[in-house]
């Protein structure tokens, strides 16, 4: 079907940019620990936790329209297996990172096999119940100090580095990854074959499942990936607090509210979301936090009022304003100048 | 006799936990919503409940015919001021709307009465108690299953016996019809949550007298009247009362083996629910 002075790309003008400019943020917030102060340095490794927790909600609630509010059953368990792995089993904190996410995917499977059978709304709560179900039982395990939480040991904090300023930057170093491996996960996994089922799901899922994609495999697929990484996350996050206790672990305000907040108001549905939401919602607290409740109602009116006037977010209204995109997910017909 | 003791017991908790979800239940019959501030709207009754209480110097149980409309209409406001422009074939506007109110109304209570654990004073019939055998129930507990089955029995009576029943039924079944046959959705949805909050108001202050609240135990309460909802069926009033006793009882066993397990023994019944009966034990809706 192709005229030969047509053609088919993904690429633009703004994502090459959009690119390049990627590349030099990047590389300038590797170099951090060389020009930011040490409250900076902390502020920016929880900027980018929430980064990766927000992507990864997006992924699910935005293309697979799976939505969770149970996310923090896995940020909970990956801090609970980092301080069990590191703790009892003697492994190194970032080899307890690694293994914490081959758990948190074997965790889910049972966990999705069940809750599948819940629709739309249901399965929301369901995802609750699950955290729940992880909250009280941890909360039970009294080798890691049931209701009242433990801390990591000092010995295992030194492994990581033996100076305080090592140890800084190095979990600096591996939020920053963190979020860089999140982006980029996502972002190739909807370029690949099954991010295309995605999408199509996203868009009407009647008519995806009438092309022969598989529904429930790809919605699977999504959400035990989304597990596992969302537990290195949690392991993470614990390996910077250093204590961890059951309602600590498994806050539904924390974990999930937030992180929701977050992708609304950035735009559900586009990578870009995430990140702009991601930087209004600190920008937000660094400056409202000392209201303390009245932020929060805040954010939740905003939160609302988004979803009711302009349900695709900051992104989506520049999105449709500008026709911009950052990164290269949608197809542009463009005419050949030589034709 | 001290299992008996706790399946009685449990049962009796299970009207808690029907009231909880007798709301939740009808306003997802009429229009598919899934409410996720409704445990935070229970937390609210209470709390209206504990300001009648102080300021008028009522009984808790009186406090019900300041509080059951006062939230009634809250609800005809809520429903039409906000929710009605969430409702469509995409589930997520009223989920994440209903999420952001229940982040609201939490923050709210919790700037208007602090953290601090609060309790309804109900006097004597907090303690009194009927023996039957060598059973003792608590009359508070008696009272809050009697009130479940009162209300669930109206509600029954009011979907299926009168004109405001079939009204609801009409809009469930297909809202574009049911507006071209002169009924106004909108107003009828507005109507439901009234309902609904007028319900979830009796459950607020049952849930006051009985224990001590804070404005973070909303989410809990949810959670609660989900599993009644989706172990009893879908859209089947009655099967969300057994649900909640079902639920209610597998709590006070769980409780009698290890204190530490009532909640996870409630989680787990309604788990083993799930993947044996994925649509409740009896459903009435088929989505």
């Amino acid at each position: 079907m192709s005229t030969p002075n047509l053609n088919v790309t993904r690429t633009s003008g703004v994502t090459k940019i959009a690119a390049l400019l990627g590349l030099v943020v990047l590389i300038i917030l590797v170099a951090a620990p060389y020009w930011a102060g040490r409250a900076d340095m902390r502020l920016m490794g929880e900027i980018f936790l929430y980064l990766a927790l927000a992507s990864l909600w997006n992924l699910m609630a935005g293309y697979a329209g799976l939505v969770s509010v149970g996310q923090q059953a896995y940020v909970g368990f990956g801090g609970y297996m980092l301080f069990a792995l590191t703790m009892f089993g003697g492994l190194h904190p970032i080899a307890a990172i690694v293994v914490t996410g081959a758990l948190g995917a074997i965790i889910a499977v049972p966990v999705a096999l069940l809750i599948f059978r819940l629709r739309g709304a249901y399965f929301a709560i369901g995802t609750w119940v699950i955290a729940e179900v992880f909250r009280l039982s941890f909360a039970q395990a009294s080798a890691l100090g049931g209701g009242s939480g433990s801390s990591l040991p000092v010995g295992i904090v030194r492994s990581l580095a033996s100076s305080r300023s090592g140890r800084e930057h190095l979990s600096y170093w591996l939020a920053l990854a963190s979020a860089v491996i999140v982006i980029a996960a996502v972002y190739f996994f909807l370029r690949s074959r099954n991010g295309l089922a995605l999408t199509a799901i996203r868009d009407n899922e009647l008519a995806a499942g009438s092309l022969g994609i598989d529904i429930w495999r790809t919605k699977f697929i999504v959400y035990i990936v989304t597990a596992a990484l969302t537990a290195m996350i949690g392991a993470l996050i614990f390996l910077q607090k250093l204590r961890i206790s059951p309602d600590a672990a498994f806050s539904v305000n924390d974990w999930t509210a937030f992180v929701i907040f977050i992708v609304v108001i950035g735009g559900i549905g586009t990578i870009e979301g995430p990140i702009i939401g991601t930087l209004i919602f600190f920008l937000l607290r660094e400056t409202l936090a000392d209201l303390g409740t009245i932020y929060l109602m805040v954010l939740g009116v905003v939160a609302i009022v988004i979803m009711l006037k302009a349900p695709s977010g900051i992104w989506g209204l520049l999105r449709s304003r500008f026709d911009l995109e950052l990164f290269p997910l949608s197809y542009r017909v463009k005419q050949n100048k030589k034709g | 006799m001290e299992w008996v003791n706790a399946v009685v017991q449990g049962t009796l908790l299970g009207g808690l936990y029907a009231l909880f979800a007798a709301g939740l239940s009808l306003i997802f019959g009429v229009m598919r919503l899934v409410n996720i501030a409704h445990g935070d709207l229970i937390v609210l009754g209470a709390y209206l409940g504990l300001s009648v209480t102080t300021l008028l110097g009522l009984h808790p149980i009186a406090a019900l015919i300041v509080v059951v409309p006062a939230m009634a209409l809250i609800g005809y406001i809520l429903q039409r001021g906000i929710l009605n422009q969430t409702l469509g074939k995409d589930i997520l506007p009223p989920l994440l709307v209903t999420f952001g109110l229940s982040v609201i109304i939490q923050n709210a209570l919790l700037e208007t009465y602090s953290a601090d654990p609060q309790k309804m004073n109900a006097g004597a019939l907090e303690t009194a108690s009927v023996s039957i055998g060598s059973l003792s129930l608590g009359l508070l507990p008696v009272l809050t299953f009697g009130i479940a089955i009162v209300v669930i029995a109206s509600l029954q009576w009011m979907f299926y016996r009168t004109s405001l029943g079939r009204a609801f039924r009409a809009t469930s079944d297909n809202q574009e019809i049911a507006q071209l046959m002169g009924l106004n959705r909108r107003h009828i949805f507005g109507l439901a949550m009234a309902l609904a909050l007028g319900v979830t108001a009796i459950a607020g202050i049952m849930l006051g007298i009985r224990t001590s609240f804070d404005p973070s135990i909303g989410g809990g309460r949810l959670i609660f009247g989900f599993e009644a909802v989706i172990i009893g069926g879908l859209g089947n009033l009655w099967g969300t009362l057994i649900g909640g006793v079902i639920l209610g009882v597998a709590q006070t066993i769980g409780a009698k083996i290890d204190p530490g397990w009532q909640l996870l023994a409630g989680h787990i019944a309604f788990l083993v629910i799930l993947a044996v009966r994925p649509n409740g034990l009896f459903p009435r809706i088929n989505e």
